[in-house]
């Protein structure tokens, strides 16, 4: 059970000249959720799409639950499920055919259709709008069918693209639980998201993509590690202090440290944190510099990425923020 | 690079029924949810149903005052076959714009990624599409019968002609499918398909006798397709217009079914191979 349920070597993919992926490495362990983060266009979904057999690719390889997705597809279809960016059931029929529809196209008979149906409406609250056309649901509860269409067979590996993009945070938040409960039965899960949020809250271990590979993976706690651990920061009372106070905070941390006026905030990288959290508010108390806060506390992974690409995130992200509150 | 290496799997995957089980299964369940659709849109259905019928009316009492039918009779009585096959192809549209939404959409995806036979979608929307042309006839004999249109040769042979006609609907629904998954964009394919079925119809026997029209034209007419369906449903239901002298005009009875078949098997496997090929 410990074989990787995705592995993909020097995968690559082009669309006429432009190369969606360039030698994409990765490799899932069964049983996890592995978070595939990077922003529009790093070819997270042309990636995933290849591993659901939806899409050829030009040169490398890929098993998926151990098959060959070129040779052994119609094995592969078996163990996978995929809900999409876009939520992929029938818009006109209603959530219950739809489930029904996806049960008999499973090989279940027309009994056991109905009867998982039923259960997955009661369990995803979808019972109440189970005879509304799915065209009609809310960006939600869509997304809530699509996920149940997905687990009318429990899948070994399950893909998520984007599972959450547009959702309302209280829908992402339901999302993110059914999610949970989903690996808690063994399911693996390949979860493509742009929200660093998303992936440090689902996933045991992040790929960071960026223009068709690979640029950095490990535990959100490993990524934060790599662009140099913790920071102090301390926010001064008055702005009249605040050169002072940076002085200081660069001497203890013994490194330049990064001055933000607007927000009276200087923060700096720290190696030992306890030590230098003692050190800060003991010389702020003997100068007298009043802080009005002052904390350790380590990158997130927006720092992360804009570390390792060189790029924030995402190029709308500032719109999306305004949007889509982060949970 | 190093190779992956494929472990021997002890636990097999669930088995799988026979090929042809599963197309048959796959593709039934598909023709329901086609089916599901006409019920849960009964408005597309009327507007479907309106053309045709105000086809026998219109053409019917308008052209049929000034029309000369060849060896004398009814035009209306001439004109009702032709409109049944007429019907047939318009309904290419209908068959082309519902493949083309549906590949445009997340839900084919689904199936796409799913264990079930790559036929499925195609053939479960080439039946619905039958069954939807079985309501269509069904409306537009009965408008016939209220017009005046008869059959003359006992309901055995009716129900034969009727047969020929829905057998051109296969063989549309077959190009109207190829076409819906050439034409990337769902919206286009409905504007398409009038230009090449509107001179199929008129250059055919649906209104006017080829014999009537100068050679070459009639010539051409009397070899499309659709008139070779409409020349055999009037043999058959004993309505006026039987052709001219030429081998084509003669053999329409066996080329009524010839045509249907011939184009049905350079289309389906064109559709489903293209299909298959969505994945680029």
């Amino acid at each position: 059970m410990n074989e990787p349920a995705i592995v993909a070597e020097g995968l690559r993919k082009r669309y006429g000249d432009t190369p969606a992926l360039d030698g994409f490495d990765l490799t899932v362990r069964a049983g996890t959720v592995h978070g595939l983060l990077g922003p529009n266009g790093a070819g997270k979904t042309t990636a995933v799409r290849i591993f659901a057999t939806l899409l050829r690719f030009d040169s490398g390889q890929v098993a998926v639950a151990g098959y060959d997705v070129t040779r052994d597809a119609e094995t592969v279809r078996r163990l996978i499920a995929l809900t999409g960016q876009y939520a992929a059931v029938d818009e006109i029929l209603s959530g219950r055919q739809n489930l029904l529809l996806f049960g008999q196209l499973l090989g279940l008979s027309r009994r056991q259709a109905r009867q998982r149906a039923d259960e997955l409406l009661e369990q995803f609250e979808l019972t109440d709008v189970a005879t509304k056309s799915a065209g009609q649901y809310s960006g939600g509860l869509r997304r809530r069918l699509d996920l149940a269409a997905s687990l009318i067979r429990t899948p070994e590996v399950l893909f998520l693209d984007e599972p959450t993009t547009g959702l309302d945070p209280r829908s992402r938040n339901r999302l993110w639980d059914a999610v949970r409960s989903i690996v808690s039965s063994g399911t693996t899960v390949l979860l493509t998201t742009q929200h660093l949020d998303e992936a440090d809250q689902l996933a045991d271990r992040i790929s960071v993509m960026d223009r068709g590979r690979i640029v950095a993976e490990g535990t959100a706690d490993e990524l934060k590690a790599v662009i140099g651990g913790d920071r102090i920061e301390v926010v001064v009372h008055d702005l009249a202090d605040l050169p002072s106070a940076a002085e200081l905070v660069g001497r203890i941390a013994a490194t330049e440290p990064e001055i933000d006026a607007e927000l009276r905030r200087i923060s700096a990288p720290v190696s030992d944190r306890v030590a230098a959290l003692t050190d800060v508010v003991r010389a702020l108390h003997d100068s007298g510099v009043v802080a009005e806060d002052i904390g350790l506390r380590r990158p997130t992974l927006d720092e992360a990425f804009l570390h390792l690409t060189g790029r924030p995130a995402s190029d709308q992200r500032a719109n999306d923020e305004r949007e889509e509150i982060p949970v | 690079m190093t190779t992956i290496e494929f472990t021997d799997r002890r636990v097999r995957p669930p088995r799988r029924r026979s090929r042809r089980d599963q197309v048959i299964r796959h593709g039934l369940a598909m023709t329901k949810r086609n089916l599901a659709h006409v019920i849960r849109s009964p408005e597309e259905i009327a507007i479907y149903f309106s053309v045709p019928i105000m086809s026998v009316l219109v053409f019917g009492y308008v052209f049929g005052s000034g029309m000369m039918v060849p060896g004398d009779g009814s035009y209306r009585e001439f004109l009702l076959p032709g409109v049944f096959a007429m019907s047939m192809l318009y309904g290419m549209g209908a068959t082309a714009t519902a493949i083309s939404y549906d590949v445009n959409r997340g839900v084919v995806d689904r199936f796409r990624s799913m264990p079930i036979a790559r036929s499925a979608l195609v053939v479960g929307r080439s039946a619905a599409d039958l069954v939807r042309a079985l309501l269509e006839m069904t409306a537009l004999v009965v408008c016939g019968l209220l017009v005046g249109w008869q059959w003359h040769r006992g309901i055995g042979n009716a129900l034969l002609a009727v047969g020929l006609v829905l057998l051109l609907r296969v063989a549309i629904t077959w190009i109207g499918i190829y076409l819906g998954l050439v034409v990337p964009n769902p919206d286009m394919v409905g504007i398409i398909v009038f230009p090449l079925a509107f001179p199929l119809t008129a250059v055919s026997n649906v209104f006017v006798a080829p014999e009537l029209m100068p050679g070459w034209l009639g010539t051409i007419a009397e070899w499309n397709p659709l008139s070779a369906t409409v020349a055999g449903a009037r043999e058959l239901f004993g309505n006026p217009g039987l052709a001219g002298d030429s081998w084509i005009a003669q053999n329409a009875l066996p080329m009524a079914v010839v045509w249907p078949l011939v184009l049905t098997a350079i289309f389906a496997p064109l559709a489903v191979r293209r299909y298959k090929r969505l994945s680029r």
